[in-house]
């Protein structure tokens, strides 16, 4: 039904007379349709209507002189549009970014702009208001909604009375004067503000805000303008849109104009005489005079298309702010704006020696139309100590100037301290003063090297750009601004040392011996080296064992101790005259196999002069030399038995052998002092072990060998395996000097397991025999055990001997006595003839078989020839 | 025919904005500014899929009471914006789109250009020929 007579009331004819009345009816309708809409969930529709009703009447506008009117009922039918939407989305309705009740409150705010533009170009200030009152009626409401009130009860189109229209007209229009316009405006963006921020519309936000400011602006509430476009001039800043940017620093610098803020005047000025400005040539003339005008404390001119009334209000507070009451100086924090001067500074390098002058540059270049001139340039570091050398002033008539366009170039210098050596040096800040202490003065300044807030894009757009190449051969003149970039710290390293350190050693080294490398340091420097210290050993940083088996020391004559330190630090070797030379032996003890590096840090401390100031610079020089350990020789032991068999049990009381064999794996000739025999359990056999390796040089691949007689004693427990003891041997290195320590060896000796043998055989011969000479041996049958043994001993004859002895016998031995038997043996053949064979068996016994009892004793022997007479009758017949 | 033509760069600031010169400007920069909000939530929205001629089309952004604001993406990140008036109604989907191609092969032809910095703001003279055919004919 509603719909129906919406359509009905626009077929009506429309006509001014009665515009008002319909479209109020057209309202009235639309605004229930769409809240039933809304209600029965369907926004679609209600948009849909609403934007149906909005087209209807956007060209209804009615009576020219009330123009206003219509902009206000068409805002007033968006606003209540937005206000059920959001009534709709409490509801429970969602919207979208692209729909949503900010739109509307937007479009609203739109209509009332343009009636407040209306009602300034059709309301004229200064008529009275006419009486009788036209707007009153007898009954003080309307009969009808949206009829005039002096028109009541005419059903006619022409109006009746044209002289009463003109009062009501007039009346309207004085009416409207006093409406509020801003404030209902900044209500509605507000809204629209609130709305987008929901929606995450950011940059529609931003729009709306600079036009909330504009209002505030018209209001005269300059405050709040300021703040509000100051916080929309980031973004836009951050975005790089300055056609934007400068449209809004013009409102704001209005509005800084007729408020007197001197601060807020002179940013904004700064900033609209910058490059990113889009300002003509003529305005930024202006405003630069007008800036200079504040700095010399005079008051600028009025900025235009400000209202005459606030004009003169404002040029009253200026004149009050050159009184100067109260703070006249200022300081600007230029990096976050895009200023008409530009600030570069750099360090000429990453890094300096302590004994140079650090080199500092500041780059200036002013974008305005006329030169600027400045007082001051300062730059600050963070070790305040080096700022009293990077003040640049303008000293009497002659000031410091830039002129526009052309980049300025100041150099600052000045000498690190000692203390600063291996730190950064950073540039905290540069500040400029423009004006003067007397004056207003403003300080300028940049934190770090400078910058603003387009110079990261501005630096990566000239590194990109092309122009850097295919410079070639054109000596340029002209700083290249762009591809200027910050540099705003460097570090001081210390100066380069002018000695020479020379390591002189024979690698590789052998394990455990005291490997001696030489030092010599020689000074080229002109001055005395003073207190020259040495730090020498493993490097730190390598694998974490080798510290635990290296040791390091400067005393050579002993073999150092497992307590040395890796590294000796800090050991002073004195002063050093310039051209003077000096040498020191490291000793070094390597435990383990393996490289290693050694490092060698000679530090010392030297006087110079850097620009005229004396510094005191510490230098050092490190050489580093990798030594690989070998080791020197390797031991081999066995056991034998007498007859050199290979031994697996070692019988208990029974001699046996023990041979040593030593093979150099030493590149470098051994020389091998003595070796001696640590023994346990063990004895030995012989009265005194001596050893034979005394004073034996090995070279490389010789081996050196020692044969021991041993015995275990009786009464140790048999089954056992027994430590045996260690093998020392002490050497060196050949080609050391021969007092240098001997380097003991020590191998251990391997374990022995121990067996009884019940019954000892062994026998008593010469060690040769000679042919048709008898040979006496003499047998020994020991029993070892607690009981009486039978022996039954047969001899088995031999080709190459004749004996005459007992052939078969049968013994019996007691408990821990010996039985002998006495051979006598006639070799016949020469050379290495077997011996007769005894076979012994023990009857009682059958587990024990003849040839282990009789392993004791000798199967060969060596039968010489027969020897010639001396005075033979064949020599003397010849 | 269009009555303003931006394209943004990637970091959203203009190369290039060109607007019917009788209007407020200033109106159309702040028009086309705001279209960037869209725009980027559109961008977002679409995700990882690999972008195809379909998906570098944004449509209509959003309908303001006068104008029409269109949106192209291309795969640089680098944004077109056309406005259209709203008057306008003779113009349809595929003329739009057919008008953003024709956008997007001068633009590469533009960066194709070697002494063409990318982030500049683009002075082709070509690339101001293409466009001013498509922008509304004052006078």
């Amino acid at each position: 039904y509603y719909r129906a007579a919406h359509s009905l009331v626009h077929e009506l004819r429309a006509h001014e007379t009665n515009m008002l009345e319909i479209k109020t009816m057209a309202g009235f309708i639309s605004y229930k349709i769409c809240r039933l809409c809304f209600q029965h969930n369907t926004p679609l529709d209600a948009i849909a209507q609403f934007r149906k009703h909005i087209d209807l009447c956007k060209k209804k506008i009615g009576s020219a002189e009330l123009a206003f009117e219509h902009s206000a009922w068409m805002s007033k039918q968006f606003q209540s549009f937005g206000e059920l939407f959001d009534e709709a989305i409490k509801l429970g309705l969602t919207a979208i970014q692209t729909q949503n009740p900010g739109f509307y409150y937007q479009q609203a705010a739109c209509y009332s702009q343009d009636r407040k533009q209306m009602a300034q170009q059709l309301c004229q200030a200064g008529m009275t208001y006419p009486s009788p009152d036209p707007l009153d009626t007898q009954s003080g409401g309307l009969d009808f909604y949206g009829q005039r009130p002096w028109r009541q009860g005419h059903q006619s189109i022409d109006p009746t009375d044209p002289e009463k229209e003109k009062m009501g007209i007039l009346a309207l229009q004085i009416k409207e004067r006093d409406v509020p316009h801003s404030e209902l405006i900044i209500a509605l963006l507000s809204n629209a503000v609130a709305q987008f921020k929901k929606y995450k519309c950011p940059r529609m936000k931003s729009h709306l805000m600079v036009q909330m400011g504009e209002e505030y602006y018209h209001a005269k509430d300059y405050t709040k303008a300021l703040k509000l476009l100051d916080y929309v001039m980031c973004d836009y800043r951050t975005e790089r849109w300055w056609p934007l940017l400068t449209a809004i620093l013009t409102t704001a610098l209005r509005c800084a104009y007729l408020m007197a803020n001197v601060k807020d005047y002179i940013i904004y000025c700064m900033e609209l005489l910058g490059r990113a400005s889009t300002l003509k040539e003529e305005q930024k003339s202006r405003i630069e005079k007008n800036l200079f005008k504040v700095l010399m404390n005079k008051v600028p001119e009025a900025e235009s298309e400000c209202d005459p009334s606030s004009v003169s209000a404002a040029r009253s507070l200026w004149s009050d702010r050159t009184a100067l009451s109260g703070s006249n100086e200022l300081t600007v924090e230029m990096q976050d704006y895009i200023p008409f001067i530009q600030c570069k500074a750099r360090f000429q390098s990453p890094s300096f020696h302590v004994d140079q002058p650090i080199q500092l540059q500041v780059f200036l270049r002013a974008d305005c139309p006329h030169p600027v001139s400045f007082s001051k340039l300062t730059v600050s570091l963070s070790n305040q100590e080096y700022n009293q050398w990077c003040v640049a002033e303008s000293s009497g008539e002659e000031s410091m100037t830039l002129l526009p366009g052309k980049p300025k170039r100041y150099n600052f210098s000045f000498v690190a301290k000692t203390e600063d050596v291996g730190k950064k040096v950073e540039m905290t800040g540069v500040e400029m003063m423009l004006g003067s202490d007397s004056g207003r003065c403003v300080f300028l300044s940049w934190r770090g090297a400078g910058g603003d807030t387009a110079y990261t894009q501005e630096a990566l757009q000239a590194s990109r750009s092309s122009r850097r190449w295919g410079r070639g051969t054109e000596a340029r003149q002209e700083l290249d601004w762009d591809s200027l970039t910050l540099q705003h710290s460097t570090m001081i390293i210390s100066r380069v040392p002018k000695i020479c350190v020379q390591l002189s050693h024979q690698p590789p080294a052998l394990t455990n011996e005291m490997y001696c490398i030489i030092l010599t340091v020689q000074s080229q420097e002109e001055a005395v080296a003073k207190d020259v210290k040495l730090t020498a050993g493993l490097k730190p940083g390598q694998e974490a064992g080798l510290g635990q088996t290296t040791h390091v020391t400067l005393d050579g004559s002993s073999v150092c101790d497992d307590n040395q330190p890796a590294l000796l630090t800090d050991l002073p070797l004195g002063d050093l005259k310039p051209g003077e030379k000096l040498e020191k032996c490291v000793y070094m003890r390597c435990v383990s196999t393996g490289p290693r590096v050694f490092l060698f840090h000679v530090a010392y401390s030297i006087d110079t002069a850097v620009e005229g100031r004396h510094i005191v610079c510490k230098c050092h020089k490190d050489e580093t030399v990798s030594v690989e350990t070998v080791v020197p020789f390797e031991v081999s032991v066995k056991f034998v038995s007498t007859k050199f068999e290979p031994l697996e049990r070692v019988a208990v009381d029974i001699p046996f052998l023990l041979m040593t064999d030593i093979l150099s794996s030493s590149p470098w000739p051994l020389l091998l002092s003595s070796s001696s025999l640590q023994l346990l359990t063990i004895t030995s056999n012989t009265a005194q072990l001596q050893s034979q390796l005394q004073q034996v040089v090995l070279q490389t691949g010789e081996s050196a060998s020692e044969c021991f007689c041993l015995r275990c004693p009786p009464g140790t427990n048999s089954n056992n395996t027994v430590a045996t003891g260690q093998y020392v041997i002490s050497w060196r290195r050949k080609s050391s000097s021969a007092d240098g320590p001997l380097i003991q060896t020590t191998a251990t000796l391997p374990h022995v397991i121990l067996e009884s043998v019940p019954l000892y055989v062994y026998a008593d011969l010469p060690s040769f025999g000679r042919v048709r000479e008898s040979l006496p041996v003499r047998y020994h049958i020991d029993n070892r055990t607690a009981q009486v043994q039978e022996v039954e001993i047969a001899v088995d004859p031999s080709d190459a001997f004749m004996f005459s002895g007992l052939k078969q016998v049968h013994l019996r031995v007691l408990p821990g006595t010996e039985q002998q038997m006495l051979y006598n043996y006639y070799p016949l053949m020469a050379g290495y003839q077997t011996l007769p064979q005894l076979n012994i068996s023990l009857p009682h016994c059958p587990t024990s078989s003849s040839p282990a009892l009789r392993r004791f004793l000798p199967q060969r022997i060596f039968v010489k020839p027969q020897g010639r007479q001396p005075d033979d009758a064949s020599i003397t017949a010849a | 025919m269009a009555v303003c033509i931006a394209v943004i760069a990637k970091e959203n600031y203009p190369l290039y904005i060109r607007s019917v010169p009788s209007q407020n400007e200033l109106k159309f920069h702040y028009t086309v500014h705001t279209s960037l909000d869209v725009v980027e939530e559109k961008v977002s929205a679409v995700g990882k899929s690999l972008g195809d001629q379909r998906e570098l089309y944004l449509g209509l952004l959003y309908p303001t009471e006068d104008y029409k604001v269109y949106g192209y993406v291309t795969n640089s990140k680098v944004k077109f914006v056309i406005v259209v008036d709203s008057s306008n109604t003779s113009l349809r989907d595929n003329e739009i789109r057919s008008m953003f191609r024709k956008l997007h092969n001068s633009f590469t032809d533009v960066m194709c250009n070697p002494f063409y910095n990318p982030g500049d703001p683009i002075q082709s003279k070509a690339f101001n020929g293409i466009v001013s055919g498509m922008m509304v004919q004052t006078g």
